[in-house]
């Protein structure tokens, strides 16, 4: 099977034989990060940039070590040591980036719809690591891995998103994800964080938290932004963690054997207790393992991506 | 000087006619309307197999000057102007300086005649500098030649400044027209609220928050009694509450757009950036709703909203991309698909582009009554052509029209009875 | 596009031919003593097995086994695009072993030369050698086997193809002229 695709912007694009090949792949990858020598030439001689426009220490990170293990050279740009402080338009950055001739961009951005803005316009190969309030496909896809490894496989389970869906690039690309790999998606959260229609992505959407959890096989919570509260949008964060934060008592609800999952960073005490968070049901360290495996399958299909793969020989 | 305008359909909606009649034009004034008229020593325009109508009017342009010249200026958007038809066009005042003083509106009507083409009629700001503030010099604007104030391009936030407004305004028999939206309603979104918003990721605009600064300023204008006119109606909402207020006898006109008539949210998919509009372009139900309120009579007015917009505005993230897109070469051809799909006749659409936009802010054009001034746009409605972009003689380029089919094109522009533009000249 | 295929090994031929090579093994290496079987992935994983029941049918001694997949170490991802990623299961130590690499068909070398750096990066053996079932010439690399079962003099147009039953026993080995 081959993998057509010469940027990864969301999972949209992606069909669920993408997918499974992308995590099949990344399963293979996995074992090299447990070798002495952490190490492939897979990508030697292949430049790969990480551009970020929003702090990531974490999705930053994974990236790096992702293109190292593989052999790549990898080189940062955060948006404060960029041009970008200094006005530079995105298309300025575009070219200039074109112009060193990298293979791959990897880049977070703060505005929706930056990744398509590069890969309509450049020659190399983009890999979005967040666009705004868009996608976060290896987000999605590593915590596919994650509940693959698990529970066996995704089709027919049932998973609840909870918390800011509106703002929140993560829920997107993971109900995306777990509709085509056959899962049963529930979006719990109050309404001023549940954006227009947002059901007709196939999901249910739930403003009761504890109806939204019951006997589900999975629960991901997403990370509250502080600049959310004491606004329009949320009264407090008390509030909040009362009626839709993660307790040991409310988890009772989701099946026993539920997984629980976190993209990190978790704030402690208003999505996710302690209690919780450092509970047995949590996979979160999994889904940080797993970012590398994953990020390093996203490298390596991409770079062959232009190329129909022929049969081995 | 004598034109002879021989062989077409002569469609004069405010006069009631559709027939097949020639049109003489003496000294830049019609002088006789009739058949088989003769006239010896006139030139004769070959207008068989065409439409013969009044100079369309376009009441809601962005001329950019002054102040934004490397967008448009008076001459550039005149020229595109004149070769979309329109004979007369009235400019927004968001200039820099803003167009809230005579010596602006004597700047931009001497601008306009040293360009020629086109007539040209300022409207003066509500409040100065566009702030929603203080009321701007309406009685001096009014005798420089402004036509109408607005504060387009921003609401008027505050409903007593908008009472006001609109009660000083009618003192000089000016109209007020509403851009119609309540900010913190909209609280920077960038797109219609809806499915498409939340597929993409994009903050949304949602309907209420242009019905409901609609609701209140037709509810102003109906305690004021000052003549409103809503300009690009975009929702479902909007047109009921203005159909409702006509009802009541309320003085309010309101006009769509082009786009807002034929393209949906859909059209921002991809993150098409000349899909981003203020109002943003909404679901198929409003779309049906405009067409409807263009059919019954709600909606007497199409006009363009033409922003013109350099490419490095366009040419960005969604998200920190302008508002709008040029409309005066696009909008002749789309208004006549409406009649293509049964929406309106022929005559009904041609009043929309020429007496509904006259009788909204009172101009004495609009028609081809025997004295009146001679603009004349005479309309191959049969001319099949492709837009390209980059052929475009405005001096902006963001339309999301490029590469379309068009059927229908102005053919020749008369203004005060003299050509400004020809097809097969160009 | 009618290509003419012809059989140039059977399965009789094929299994005298691993006989051969199992005793060849245990010969050149005095016996089974740190010696450990690895097959590249697709085709030379089972061959190295049938080496492995030979041989324990032979010495009565389980040789360890494992595979090599060569995906990440080619050096032609240009060309021919993200190939999927097989596994690489070592599960023995590789230090002081003596590796015997095993593969179906030796042609220009250049997959030898990825699964040899792919053991190299895992760890440090004493010796590699290399079993080949078909070694069809035109070499690009400095590689040369130890153990061969068939010399085929080909044209570079031509294919060779080892068959497997669902088993994964190689049943026959095929020459397919374009």
């Amino acid at each position: 099977m081959s993998f057509g695709h010469k940027h990864i912007l969301g999972i949209e694009q992606l069909s669920a034989d993408d997918i499974t090949l992308i995590l099949d792949t990344a399963e293979s990858f996995k074992e090299i990060s447990t070798r002495e020598i952490k190490k492939v030439p897979t990508l030697r001689g292949k430049t790969i940039i990480n551009i970020f426009f929003e702090a990531s220490t974490r999705t930053r990170t994974s990236f790096e070590i992702a293109g190292k293990r593989l052999s790549a050279d990898t080189v940062n740009i955060s948006a404060s040591t960029s041009a970008v402080v200094k006005g530079e338009t995105l298309e300025d950055t575009a070219k200039n980036l074109e112009a060193m001739h990298p293979d791959i961009i990897v880049m977070r951005h703060g505005h929706s719809g930056a990744a398509h803005y590069l890969a309509e316009r450049c020659g190399f190969s983009v890999v979005n690591a967040g666009d705004g309030a868009h996608e976060h496909p290896s987000q999605a896809l590593l915590d596919l891995m994650t509940i693959r490894q698990k529970k066996g496989s995704i089709a027919g389970l049932t998973v609840a998103i909870v918390g800011d869906i509106a703002h929140s690039r993560v829920a997107r690309s993971n109900i995306y994800a777990l509709k085509k790999m056959g899962a049963t998606v529930r979006l719990a959260g109050p309404r001023t964080l549940l954006p227009t229609e947002i059901g007709r992505l196939g999901a249910e959407v739930y403003t009761d938290m504890n109806a939204a959890l019951d006997g589900v096989d999975v629960v991901m919570m997403l990370r509250i932004q502080q600049e959310r509260q004491g606004n329009a949008l949320l009264p407090s964060n008390r509030e909040y963690s009362r009626f839709y934060g993660l307790n040991p008592d409310n988890l009772k609800r989701a099946k026993s054997d539920a997984l629980v999952m976190h993209p990190g960073p978790m704030n402690r005490g208003v999505e996710i207790s302690s209690a919780v968070a450092d509970g047995a049901q949590n996979v979160i360290l999994d889904q940080v393992e797993n970012g590398v495996a994953v990020r390093m399958a996203l490298l390596y299909l991409v770079s062959g991506g232009e190329q129909l793969a022929e049969q081995s020989a | 000087m004598k034109i002879l305008i021989k062989g077409g359909r002569l469609i004069d909606p405010s006069n009631g006619i559709d027939d097949q009649l020639d049109l003489l034009i003496e000294n830049g004034s019609v002088v006789a309307v009739g058949t088989d008229l003769d006239s010896a020593d006139a030139q004769v325009l070959d207008a068989t197999n065409r439409l013969v109508v009044p100079g369309l009017i376009d009441i809601h342009v962005h001329l950019r000057e002054p102040g934004y010249e490397y967008k448009e200026d008076i001459q550039s958007g005149v020229r595109a102007a004149v070769a979309g038809g329109f004979t007369s066009v009235a400019c927004m005042p968001n200039t820099d300086p803003v167009n809230d003083n005579k010596t602006v509106t004597s700047y931009i009507c001497q601008r306009a005649t040293e360009a020629g083409l086109a007539n040209v009629f300022p409207i003066g700001a509500i409040t100065k500098g566009l702030k929603g503030e203080s009321l701007s010099e309406m009685g001096q604007l009014r005798e420089a030649g402004c036509v109408a104030v607005t504060d387009d391009g921003r609401p008027v936030d505050d409903g007593e400044i908008m009472r006001r407004a609109m009660e000083y305004a009618s003192s000089f028999d000016l109209p007020v027209i509403s851009h119609a939206e309540d900010l913190s309603i909209v609280d920077g979104g960038v797109m219609n609220d809806g499915f498409v918003a939340t597929e993409l990721g994009l903050k949304g605009i949602p309907w209420v928050a242009e019905d409901a600064m609609v609701a209140r300023d037709v509810m102003l204008a109906e305690f004021t009694g000052a003549r409103l006119h809503v300009a690009h109606v975009s929702t479902r909402g909007a047109v009921e509450i203005i159909r409702a207020a006509q009802k009541r006898g309320v003085a309010i006109t309101a006009e769509v757009t082009p786009h807002h008539f034929i393209l949906t949210e859909e059209a921002v998919r991809g993150y098409n950036t000349n899909a981003k509009m203020n109002p943003p372009l909404r679901c198929a139900d409003d779309v049906a709703a405009v067409r409807e309120g263009l059919a019954d009579g709600t909606i007497g007015v199409i006009a363009t909203d033409h922003a013109p917009h350099h490419r490095d505005e366009k040419n960005v993230e969604f998200n920190i991309a302008l508002n709008g897109i040029v409309g005066l070469e696009t909008a002749l051809p789309l208004t006549l698909r409406l009649v293509d799909e049964g929406v309106l006749s022929l005559s009904a659409a041609i009043a929309r582009l020429t007496c509904g936009p006259a009788q909204a802010l009172g101009l004495s054009r609009g028609a081809l009554t025997v004295g009146d001034i001679a603009d004349v746009t005479i309309i191959d409605p049969d001319c099949n052509w492709t837009l390209r972009a980059d052929e475009l003689l405005s001096k902006s380029k963001n339309t999301p029209f490029d590469g379309w089919s068009f059927k229908g094109a102005a053919t020749c522009t008369l203004v005060n009875g003299k050509t400004v533009y020809s097809r097969d000249n160009t | 596009m009618a290509a003419r295929e012809t059989i140039i090994l059977d399965q009789p031929a094929i299994s005298r031919a691993l006989t051969r090579i199992a005793h060849e093994i245990l010969e050149r290496n005095k016996g089974t003593k740190d010696v450990a079987l690895v097959g590249v992935v697709r085709g030379g994983d089972h061959l190295a097995r049938n080496l492995q029941q030979r041989i324990q049918e032979i010495e009565g001694v389980e040789l360890p086994l494992g595979t090599v997949d060569i995906t990440m170490y080619r050096d032609d991802l240009a060309s021919r695009g993200s190939l999927p990623v097989g596994k690489t299961e070592l599960l023995f130590p590789m230090e002081n072993k003596r590796i015997v690499l095993v593969d179906d068909v030796l042609f220009t070398g250049r997959t030898i030369r990825a699964a040899m750096d792919a053991l190299i990066d895992i760890g440090r053996p004493q010796s590699i050698q290399l079993a080949i079932l078909v070694d069809r010439g035109h070499r690009e690399l400095p590689i040369r086997p130890d153990y061969i079962g068939r010399n085929v003099p080909t044209s570079v147009a031509e294919k060779i193809e080892v068959q497997f039953s669902e088993e994964h026993e190689p049943i026959e080995v095929r020459v397919a002229k374009p």
